[in-house]
């Protein structure tokens, strides 16, 4: 019989509540530990848990029986008050319970895997889900916790096999007369599924996005007012402002949420040639850093020359302090006047890329696609060449599907276990 | 009769898988005997003349690599080679021969008889001697007990066989011969799990009524690939093969008569394979189609029969007459024999481990159509690998067991003893996921040292292996050693990239081999290179990048195998498997992690389960 195990599942640290999770076929018996009399299933029960005849907390508790719950097995969960100590009480009394052990980093996920509650891709999106901090975030990873990859994959697979198949067919049938040349069928095959692979890849990266955020570049000519901008979105002081040029050296860097969107707002050197060489180095770092990133808006000063940078097409050019010379669609840091609008503007381009968005994120999963990538690729080499190679073509279709397995967590299921869950905090 | 009542090992039948059996035991060394109801068919080709083809002709190179006797015998008898897919990539070529029959069948007789401590006898096996839950011998008709430490059963299409001709049905395992149940109902009562199969066979027709003057012809290779790595050119007198086609006419026939058909007219239950389909099958499944090919095959050099291949069929015999007279050329074609469909058993290979060996009664082997396969070729190596067990296991040295990324045979058994059969099971090469390495070419190469090691191949053949492999090596190494600047390539015309790197002549080779031409200037030793040592090393040279590529996946596939499961892991106890998983992992019983994984519908989520189940076991063994 496999342990029980339990852990803390929110943050440590004082709280308002602080909930403790047990998971195992032995869970029901830390009810008893405490004195409670049996709860119903799936309903919150307010009750007093009592141990060693001292009331250790008031708390709601909630019982998932096996197979309705998270981890496939018995789910206790005491919803306790978020002091450190009562926590502490109830985690030494559920020590001390035969069977009973702390739960390791990811071990409540693993059972849910392990017990076929999820498959590997949800599990990656689980973590994701815990750590989203906007709406979209949250969206992004349900999508990817309800199996969407598996989806995707199994169309592929698909495609996959009957590209295999047809050309199998000519490999094995070589004696019988087959019907027209088969060739055609499966280079469309092969050329739809590196585009469909390559979306996904595009796709990812918008993802990631959405996990680590978008990035944003404010940058103009010195003084043109990229402090007092990135000030004003933040709404605090986060970079130094002042008169003098040439200010900001190094790359500041706030984080917003801009219509649930993760948005790392990034605060560079003015660009302009100079002599000394700490700014001369602000200037290249501020160069490199804007190119990365996804968005730039390149702040004029009314009448002034805009610096030189190459623009994408998605690239906004500001002009800026609107409270010493106003006009329409300039802002100001001083007044607040145009923020507002600048920001539906950002959310409205971002909202596009957004529309790219994949079902997958991590390197890993694109990893798998890129060697997918590769095989297809060689695969329509060897297919220009009539029949006179076939079996490569055939094989290298093989490691596509490899490359797929891969994706799914098929193959090499003790590397990937490890991989995955050293990345979780104990008691999820 | 005969005087030893005691052998080491007892192989009943003579078929493909019966002879190879007995042979492979014999080699081993232990002290044979094959029973057969009937000495003289010994050999017989019960179904089409030839031997070889794709996926088959590589099980009939590793047999031959092992020192069988398929690819011998049919390199005697072959009267026309061809070496099917020519015109692509090695690694999915296969040899092929028409054979004659009698030729054949004496061949196999011949290298039988002169293998030492193999003894033929004639006479029929009524039921099998147990002892303390283990095989001990068989028992004959006339009640004779005669003990063995292991038997192998190569029962074919006799158990339970009816044949099939219209409306008509008998019982019987193959014209003129008389089926046996005795044994079924024997394996049925250990509780193994009985389905039944169907095969078909054409009419033979009479060569001397045959127009061969309006039929097409089909001549053999002009230099032919022979099935034996001993061989160097045909035996016999080659001959030319007919091609004739279907039309309207023969469907139109076949489509008023269907009613008639045993197979359509709900007579015959058995699944038959679907890739030899009858000409009833063809007619219906592919309607849109208003010809098919009929190959005319001459049965041998002293015979007028001819084996129209393409025309299986279980229709009326005056059917069968019409519809052959339809076609090109067969106007007036006699019918020596008619065609017929034939239902047999066989037993679900899923209880056998990977040495064929039985799992319910040790020391009892099956091998050939009994296990759900059909085909000569991949009768003989299940055969071969079920008479080298029996031998190995009857003087108790470790089992010989082949792996499905080494050979064609190791594939074969795999899947039957891991999948089981739905349809009779015939070798495809996609059926080998690492194909590349698995080619007819370099069976020797895979194969003949684990023989040598096994002592089942003869010195002959061990000393022009061991001859080869220094060629091929030395050649191998020279050509590592030589180096081509790219200035000196592109002058004979090959157009690598101008980067200033040295190539390899073995990489050359690889990617340009081909261009024979320049590589007689580039690799003056490789050219020198006696021809067949010279053509190993350009194959293995062409798909070297792909083969490394392959054994990484081999290496994982290896992993997963080392991590064996417990024959008596209870799955019903694994907290969290789904029941449909339970069953079906209950019912399979891996023996390892890489088995649990190959079974369809299993989740990555099961196996991590079964693969912590596994890893809590081991260590709560080593606490103890």
């Amino acid at each position: 019989m496999s342990a029980t195990i339990f852990a803390v599942a929110t943050s440590r640290g004082k709280a308002g509540v602080a909930i403790v999770r047990v998971s195992g076929p032995r869970a029901l018996e830390a009810l008893a530990a405490f004195n409670v009399v049996a709860v119903q299933a799936r309903r919150a029960t307010l009750r007093r848990l009592v141990h060693a005849g001292e009331v250790v907390d008031e708390a709601v508790i909630l019982w998932f029986p096996k197979g309705q719950s998270f981890s496939g097995e018995d789910i206790i969960e005491f919803q306790l008050h978020g002091s450190v100590a009562v926590v502490a009480a109830v985690l030494a009394v559920l020590g001390q319970l035969d069977g009973f052990r702390l739960a390791e980093a990811g071990e409540f996920t693993r059972r849910a895997l392990e017990n076929g509650v999820l498959d590997l891709t949800q599990v990656e999106g689980l973590a994701d889900l815990i750590d989203a901090e906007t709406e979209a975030q949250r969206r992004q990873a349900q999508r990817v916790l309800s199996g969407a990859i598996g989806v995707r994959v199994a169309g592929w697979r698909r495609d996959l096999l009957r590209a295999a198949a047809l050309i199998e067919a000519t490999i094995d049938f070589a004696d019988e007369d087959l019907p027209v040349d088969v060739l055609d069928e499966v280079r469309e095959l092969v050329d739809a599924l590196r585009l469909d692979f390559q979306r996904e890849i595009d796709g990812s990266r918008v993802s990631e996005r959405l996990r680590d955020g978008f990035e944003l570049a404010l940058i103009g000519a010195p003084n043109v007012g990229k402090s007092s901008l990135l000030n004003a979105l933040a709404g605090r002081e986060a970079a130094i402002t002042s008169a003098v040029a040439g200010t900001t050296r190094d790359v500041i860097e706030v984080r917003l949420d801009i219509g649930g969107l993760p948005v790392t707002i990034l605060d560079t050197a003015g660009l302009r040639e100079t002599e000394d060489e700490i700014e001369r180095l602000g200037v290249g770092l501020a160069r490199s850093r804007a190119r990365a990133a996804d968005l730039r808006i390149l702040l004029v000063e009314p009448g002034g020359q805009p610096a030189e940078f190459e623009l994408g097409p998605d690239d906004i050019i500001l002009e800026t302090k609107a409270d010493l010379f106003p006009g329409v669609g300039r802002v100001s840091s001083v007044t607040g006047d145009g923020l507002a609008d600048l920001l539906t503007r950002i959310e409205n381009i971002l909202n596009g890329r957004m529309a790219a968005v994949g079902v997958l994120s991590g390197e890993r999963q694109r990893n798998a696609l890129y060697l997918g990538i590769e095989a297809l690729d060689s695969a329509k080499g060897w297919l220009y060449m009539g029949y006179a190679h076939v079996e490569l073509a055939a094989a290298d279709l093989r490691s596509v599907a490899q490359a797929l397995e891969y994706l799914v967590g098929r193959i090499g299921v003790e590397a990937l276990l490890d991989e995955i869950f050293s990345s979780f905090c104990i008691g999820k | 009769m005969f005087h030893v009542k005691h052998f080491d090992v007892i192989v009943i039948g003579g078929g493909h898988a019966g002879t190879e059996a007995a042979a492979a035991s014999a080699r081993a060394g232990a002290i044979t005997a094959l029973v057969t109801i009937k000495v003289q068919s010994i050999g017989v080709m019960s179904c089409n003349p030839a031997i070889g083809g794709l996926g088959k002709g590589h099980l009939v190179r590793e047999i031959d690599a092992l020192d069988g006797i398929m690819g011998r015998a049919a390199d005697l008898s072959g009267i026309q080679f061809r070496l099917l897919n020519r015109k692509k990539g090695p690694a999915v070529q296969g040899p092929r021969t028409q054979a004659d029959r009698s030729l054949y069948q004496a061949a196999v007789q011949r290298l039988l008889s002169e293998t030492p401590g193999l003894k033929v006898i004639e006479a029929e096996v009524a039921d099998l001697a147990l002892e303390g839950g283990r095989i001990a011998g068989v028992i004959l008709a006339d009640g004779q007990l005669v003990k063995s430490n292991a038997v192998v059963l190569t029962a074919g299409t006799f158990l339970n066989g009816v044949i099939h001709i219209g409306q008509e049905s008998r019982p019987g395992g193959r014209m003129g011969d008389k089926a046996s149940d005795l044994l079924g109902a024997r394996l049925s009562e250990m509780g193994l799990q009985r389905g039944r199969l169907k095969t078909g066979t054409p009419p033979r027709l009479d060569g001397k009524t045959i127009d061969w003057s309006q039929v097409d012809t089909q001549p053999g290779d002009s230099d032919p690939m022979m099935l034996s790595f001993l061989s160097n050119s045909p035996h016999v007198r080659q001959i030319e093969c007919g091609i004739t086609h279907t039309n309207e006419r023969t469907h139109d026939i076949v489509r008023a008569n269907l009613s008639l058909s045993s197979m359509y007219s709900g007579k015959i239950e058995g699944v038959g394979p679907r890739y030899c389909p009858s000409i009833e099958d063809k007619v219906m499944r592919f309607f849109d189609k208003t010809s098919h090919q009929v190959f005319l095959e001459p049965e041998g050099l002293t015979t007028d029969i001819v084996y129209p291949n393409g025309i299986s069929s279980s229709l009326p015999v005056d059917v069968q007459e019409a519809y052959v007279h339809s076609i090109q050329g067969l106007g007036h074609a006699r019918l020596l024999q008619p065609a017929y469909a034939i239902e047999y058993d066989y037993f679900n290979p899923m209880g056998l481990s990977d040495t064929l060996e039985l799992r319910v009664l040790p020391g009892l082997y099956l091998a050939g159509q009994i296990n759900g396969t059909t085909g000569y070729e991949e009768a003989a190596a299940q055969g071969l690998v079920a008479g080298l067990n029996a031998a190995l296991s009857a003087s108790d040295r470790d089992p010989a067991v082949f792996h499905r990324a080494e050979s064609y045979i190791g594939v074969m058994v795999d899947d039957l003893t891991s999948h089981g059969v739905t349809e009779p099971y015939r070798m495809f090469t996609s059926r080998a996921e690492y194909r590349l390495y698995l080619r007819a070419d370099n069976a020797d190469q895979r194969l003949t040292h684990r023989g040598i090691e096994l002592g089942i191949v003869s010195r002959e053949r061990a000393n022009s292996f061991c001859d080869k492999m220094t060629k091929a090596v030395d050649l191998r190494n020279s050509l590592e050693a030589t180096t081509l600047s790219s200035r000196c390539l592109h002058e004979q015309g090959i157009r690598v990239s101008d980067d200033g790197r040295k190539r390899s002549g073995l990489e050359i080779l690889g990617a340009y081999g081909a261009e024979v031409g320049a590589m007689k200037a580039l690799l003056p030793d490789y050219d020198r290179a006696d021809p067949k040592i010279a053509h190993q090393v350009f194959v293995d040279a062409t798909y070297a990048r792909y083969l490394s590529r392959q054994q990484s996946e081999i290496d994982q596939l290896r992993s997963q195998e080392s991590v064996k499961i417990d024959a008596g892991l209870n799955y019903g106890e694994i907290a969290g498997l789904s029941n449909e998983m339970k069953i079906k992992l209950s019912e399979r019983r891996p023996g390892t992690l890489a088995q649990a994984a190959r079974i369809e519908g299993v989740t990555p989520a099961a196996l991590a389960l079964v693969f912590a189940k596994v890893r809590k076991q081991k260590q709560s063994k080593e606490a103890v």
